[in-house]
């Protein structure tokens, strides 16, 4: 790992209160993150990849509570940080680029004035000047026009939106970026220019990101390795070639099977026959095994550990694909 | 993958044209408006996909929202072959009669399957609707018919999908009972708009199975509206290619990505990130951002953006969409 490691996740559990139960969102996740590394994190809607990102942030909505584990950046424990104790690191250690650019931008206000509040925040000393030089420089280094910045959010386009947002995340040269699907509602000429733009600024900043999509595309592009997740659950890890090449867990090879692809021959897709398991009553053992085409007895019996197979390439499973376990 | 499709057109698009008008100047009294969709001409013939392809407000919605007369158009002509008979102008259509036996035959699915499905009504009340609108009387065969179709889209079985609402489905079975109550008539056409882009990767691939496998059993052609270019390429066999209100390109799928013939088509598939790590992709050629076309000018309408743009670009009117090969066609003076 470059540098050593920034962030470590160790045996994360996060639950929802709901009206019928509770939401066992994250289940004993585990992870590290490297100086400068980008990892990037797949899978489908409600699987608890924002949900993980939030928890890092302590950001849970009210009925979010973390049920164990913890979450180290730099050795520190965030878990049992009050609110006071995170605001200090929010936006100057980590910071996050949400999805919906229009809602993490106030309506209201003009771009400048939400950037400069960013600023201020952590450094109630910075002037007025200082802050318009500040947000001006934020906006060159992500393709903006500086002389937008009196503008209001409604003003801008997507693409200029969600620019504006990333200036936000990286107003405090934060260590850590969790960027939350941060193009998947821009269109594909200006996604890549959004994509080119992040891409750069993290190589240039040696900012550690964890990026979060369900475009294994985008994920094939940016991330060095890649975690998939499924049903509050890592599924597997590795270097993102090594996961494409030789997937183990059979959910990232349906996953990886499930996706059109623009060139190369043409051929039929495999899908995944079913739907993801409802959480408040998660099944026992793998939670993938109602799905699984290569499951066994042992899979809905016990929780498949989660197993080195070697050059940092992890999978939890019984019967893993070219595995010998 | 697909059957091989016909010459015969099904659906003939001439000169279509939407115009929204906006008010603007002091006191909304200069009028303008937002070319949706100007000028636009296209065909799907009999068991063929046509996939129609571009980035938001390139106006693929408001042709989909045209051909099912949701609006209705500034201009242009919609024809619907019907076998045997001469062909049914859809601007022509007198009286509700001819309306249903319209839409009889073209029927829609749209993007959110979250909002398509009235809430109140069952899954079996949803597809047996249309059944009652076009005329099947008798409830029992109304119910053998919806339950049919809901195996016909992979909800099986049908006597557990019936009676329930659909907030108590997923998404993608959501999509599968839209797609039913849309195909229950056994429509000659389907319009599909983004059917599949709210779902996740391993549903959306069932969506785009079942509709391939569909589209040969029950022959329907599909005109299948994506902004997603690796799915338009799975669902189609031919391609056409929308920008500002305008076609700019369109042929044979294949064809028209190992060939792109305008300059946006070209943008466009180099933008598409490539689900392979060792892939390396150039960045897209193309200046500037996307604008509204409120009031375009005369010229082409890629011209702002275009990076090889001459001097005929410049002075001559939008360019036509010319055959440039087999069946290819571009609009662009360079081509």
């Amino acid at each position: 790992m470059e540098d050593g490691t920034l962030l470590a996740v160790e045996n994360l559990s996060v639950r929802y209160a709901v009206r019928a139960g509770e939401v066992s969102a994250v289940d004993g996740v585990s992870f590290a993150l490297g100086r400068g590394e980008v990892l990037g994190l797949a899978g489908e809607s409600g699987c608890g990849k924002t949900t993980l990102a939030m928890s890092i942030l302590k950001l849970l909505p009210e009925n979010g509570r973390i049920l164990s584990g913890r979450i180290l950046l730099d050795g520190t424990d965030l878990v049992p940080l009050s609110e006071d104790g995170m605001r200090p690191l929010r936006w100057r250690r980590l910071s996050v680029i949400f999805q919906g650019a229009m809602n993490s931008l106030h309506p209201v206000y003009k771009v400048a004035d939400q950037i400069r509040e960013a600023l201020s925040a952590h450094d109630p000393l910075l002037s007025a000047a200082q802050a318009r030089a500040r947000t001006a420089e934020l906006f060159r280094l992500v393709g903006l026009d500086p002389s937008l910045m009196d503008r209001y959010p409604h003003e801008y386009s997507g693409g200029m939106r969600q620019r504006a947002v990333i200036a936000l995340a990286l107003a405090c040269d934060p260590e850590l970026v969790i960027a939350d699907e941060p193009t998947t509602a821009l269109d594909v000429i200006v996604q890549d220019s959004v994509l080119r733009e992040l891409q750069s600024l993290q190589s240039r900043r040696g900012m550690s990101m964890i990026y979060i999509s369900h475009d294994i595309a985008v994920l094939a592009e940016v991330s060095r390795r890649l975690a998939v997740m499924y049903a509050g659950r890592w599924a597997e890890l590795g270097q993102t070639e090594e996961v494409f090449d030789r997937p183990l867990h059979p959910y990232t090879r349906a996953l990886l099977a499930s996706v059109p692809s623009l060139f190369g021959p043409k051929k039929r897709l495999d899908h995944l026959p079913g739907e993801p398991p409802d959480l408040l009553h998660p099944p026992r053992g793998c939670r993938f095994h109602p799905r699984c085409p290569r499951v066994r007895d042992v899979c809905s019996a016990r929780d498949p550990e989660w197993q080195d197979y070697g050059g940092g390439h992890f999978a939890a499973c019984w019967n893993p694909l070219g595995g010998a376990a | 993958m697909t059957a091989q499709p016909s010459r015969d057109p099904l659906l003939q698009v001439r000169r279509l044209a939407k115009w929204f008008p906006v008010e603007s100047g002091l006191f909304g009294r200069s009028k303008s408006a937002v070319h949706a969709v100007d000028d636009v001409s296209f065909e799907v013939r009999r068991g063929e996909t046509l996939g129609l392809v571009g980035e938001s407000g390139c106006g693929k919605t408001t042709t989909a929202r045209l051909l099912v007369k949701l609006i209705e158009p500034t201009a242009g002509e919609i024809l619907l072959s019907s076998s045997g008979a001469p062909p049914l102008s859809l601007a022509a259509l007198k009286g509700r009669a001819a309306e249903k036996a319209f839409r009889a035959q073209v029927q829609i699915v749209f993007q959110d399957p979250y909002a398509s499905l009235d809430p109140r009504m069952t899954v079996g009340a949803i597809v047996e609707e249309p059944l009652a609108i076009h005329g099947i009387r008798s409830p029992r065969e109304r119910r053998e018919r919806s339950a049919d179709m809901l195996q016909t889209v992979g909800l099986a079985p049908a006597s557990t999908f019936l009676p329930r609402y659909p907030q108590e489905l997923s998404g993608g079975q959501r999509q599968r009972v839209a797609i039913a109550r849309a195909l229950a008539l056994c429509p000659a056409l389907l319009v599909a708009d983004e059917p599949t882009s709210m779902l996740d990767a391993s549903i959306c691939a069932g969506i785009m199975n079942l509709m391939l496998d569909l589209a040969a059993r029950m022959r329907v052609s599909y005109l299948f509206i994506t902004h997603h270019l690796a799915v338009a390429r799975y669902m189609s066999d031919r391609l056409a290619v929308m920008y500002l209100g305008k076609i700019v390109e369109t042929g044979p799928t294949e064809e028209v990505l190992a060939r792109p013939l305008h300059p946006y088509t070209r943008a466009l598939l180099s933008a598409v990130p490539r689900p392979d790590p060792r892939a390396r992709r150039e960045p897209p050629k193309i200046l500037g951002g996307v604008k509204a076309a409120v009031d375009p000018p005369p010229g082409c309408r890629f011209l702002d953006r275009c990076p090889i743009a001459a001097d005929v670009c410049r002075s001559a009117p939008h360019p036509p969409l010319e055959e440039k090969g087999a069946g290819h066609s571009a609009a662009c003076y360079l081509a």
